[in-house]
C-alpha cells in the first residue's frame, strides 16, 4: 500500500541517505530504526509530504503522494516531535479541532471518550497550557484513538516517548486495532515493542 | 463543519483568550495617530490636510505589528504542520487565518477610524469616505502581509525582513487609499480610487493565498 522508490534526502548538504526502497502491505507495522541524525525525522516528513525528498518517489496505492494531496493526507494521520496542541485550548477543544482538520466532524463527547482512553479524562476540560509534557503528549497522542475511519496510514515519531507504561500499553493496543483493521502504521521508537501484525523493519545507515 | 469555519472559529477563539496581542496593536494605531497632532503644529487646516495619511500609515504599522501573530505561534506548537497536511486544500486554510486576523486587527481599525478622524477635524463626509477607504483596503493588508509573514515564520530575524518584505507592497494600497481622501477634500469624484481599491482587494483575494500557501510549504521543508 506504501512503497518508497530510492528515496534520497538531503539536508544542509550532507546525505542523509539515498536509494532506500521499501513496499509495505497492509496491516503492517514498519519500523525506522536508525541513530540520532541518521534521518529518521526526515524520512517520516518526506513520507507525509511534509519533505521533498532529493530524489525518487512516495508511493500510496500505487500512485505518487504529489500527486494525490489533499486525498492522500485525508487517510494520513501525522503525529510529530511537536505535539500540535494549542496552550489556549482545552483538550478537548484541540481533539475536535484536529479531528476537522483531517475531514472528520467529532462530537465532544468521543474527543472526551478518546481522552479517557489515554487517561485524560479527567483533564479533558483544563487549558493544555495547565498540563505536564507527558500529558501533552498523551493528549496528542488521543487523535489515534478518536473514531476515524478514514485514517489508513499513521505516521508517528517516536510515539512512545515519556509516556508511562499504562499509556504505552494503550498507544501499543491502539496500533495494534489499527492494524487489525488493515492500515498501515510507520514509527520509530528507540524502546523495544512487540505488536501482534507483521513488523517490518528498516534501519538507516548513518 | 466545514474546515473553513472551523479555522475562523479556532484563531478567532485564540485571539479571544489572548486578547491582550489583538488590543496591542490596537493601541499601537491609536497611540501613533494621536501622537502627530501634538508634534505637529495644532492648526486645524494641516491637520484636516494630513489626516488620512496619518492614519493610513498608522494602519499599515499597526497590520505589520499584528502579522508576526498571524503563523508564528501555530508554527511553534506545530499546529501548522497539521494545517499544511488537512484534507482540504493549504489555500482554503490560509483564506480562514487571514480571514479572522483581518477581523481581529483590520476590522478594529476601520471600526475606530471614524474617531481618530474626529481627532483632526474631519467632516461627518470626509470620515465615511475615508473609513470606507479603510475598510476596502485594510483586507489587502492583511492578504498581502499573509504572504511575507510565510516566508519569514521559523526565522529568527523575521520581523525585520517582515516589515522589509511587506512594506513596499503596501505602497499601492496606500498611494489610491490615502488619494481618495485627498481627491474628495478637493471636490472631485472618488470612484476612481474606490474602484482601484475595489480592484486590488479582489486581485488579493485571488492571488495571495496561493502565494502563502506555496510559501507555507517552502518555510516548512
Amino acid at each position: 500500500m506504501l512503497a518508497a522508490q530510492s528515496l534520497q534526502c538531503v539536508r544542509g548538504g550532507r546525505h542523509l541517505f539515498e536509494n532506500l526502497s521499501f513496499a509495505v502491505p497492509g496491516g503492517t507495522l514498519l519500523r525506522i530504526t536508525g541513530a540520532n541524525g541518521a534521518g529518521k525525522t526526515s524520512l517520516l516528513r518526506i513520507l507525509c509530504g511534509l519533505l521533498l525528498p532529493s530524489g525518487g518517489e512516495v508511493l500510496w496505492r500505487d500512485a505518487p503522494i504529489r500527486q494525490q494531496r489533499e486525498d492522500y493526507w485525508r487517510e494520513l494521520r501525522y503525529i510529530g516531535h511537536l505535539a500540535g496542541v494549542k496552550d489556549e485550548f482545552t483538550a478537548e477543544e484541540n481533539l475536535v479541532f484536529a479531528a476537522a482538520l483531517s475531514g472528520i466532524d467529532i462530537k465532544s463527547a468521543a474527543a472526551h471518550a478518546a481522552l479517557d482512553q489515554l487517561g485524560m479524562g479527567k483533564f479533558a476540560h483544563l487549558p493544555v497550557r495547565m498540563l505536564s509534557q507527558g500529558q501533552r503528549r498523551r493528549v496528542a497522542l488521543a487523535r489515534l484513538a478518536l473514531p476515524d475511519s478514514n485514517a489508513a496510514l499513521w505516521v508517528l515519531d517516536e510515539p512512545l516517548a515519556a509516556l508511562d507504561t499504562d499509556a504505552t500499553d494503550c498507544v501499543l493496543s491502539l496500533i495494534d486495532a489499527r492494524l487489525a483493521a488493515g492500515a498501515v502504521v510507520v514509527m520509530t521508537s528507540h524502546q523495544p515493542f512487540s505488536v501482534a501484525a507483521a513488523l517490518h523493519s528498516i534501519s538507516i545507515p548513518v | 463543519m466545514s474546515i473553513w469555519a472551523s479555522i475562523v472559529q479556532r484563531d478567532l477563539r485564540i485571539a479571544w483568550r489572548r486578547r491582550s496581542d489583538a488590543l496591542s496593536s490596537l493601541f499601537f494605531f491609536v497611540i501613533v495617530v494621536s501622537l502627530f497632532p501634538l508634534g505637529v503644529a495644532p492648526e486645524p487646516s494641516t491637520l484636516r490636510l494630513m489626516a488620512s495619511g496619518v492614519l493610513w500609515v498608522a494602519a499599515l504599522l499597526a497590520t505589520l505589528l499584528s502579522l508576526g501573530r498571524l503563523f508564528a505561534a501555530d508554527h511553534l506548537d506545530g499546529t501548522l504542520e497539521q494545517m499544511l497536511l488537512a484534507a482540504e486544500p493549504l489555500w482554503l486554510v490560509v483564506t480562514s487565518k487571514v480571514f479572522a486576523h483581518w477581523l481581529t486587527s483590520g476590522l478594529p481599525l476601520v471600526l475606530l477610524s471614524p474617531l481618530m478622524g474626529l481627532q483632526f477635524g474631519l467632516e461627518g463626509d470626509e470620515i465615511a469616505v475615508l473609513s470606507g477607504a479603510l475598510l476596502l483596503g485594510t483586507p489587502v493588508l492583511s492578504l498581502i502581509g499573509s504572504i511575507g509573514a510565510a516566508l519569514t515564520v521559523g526565522l529568527r530575524a523575521g520581523s525585520v525582513l517582515l516589515a522589509l518584505l511587506v512594506l513596499p507592497l503596501y505602497i499601492p494600497v496606500l498611494v489610491f487609499g490615502a488619494a481618495a481622501s485627498g481627491a474628495f477634500a478637493s471636490g472631485l469624484t472618488v470612484t476612481p480610487h474606490f474602484s482601484i481599491l475595489g480592484a486590488l482587494l479582489l486581485a488579493s483575494m485571488a492571488l495571495a493565498p496561493l502565494a502563502t500557501a506555496l510559501a507555507l510549504r517552502i518555510s516548512l521543508e
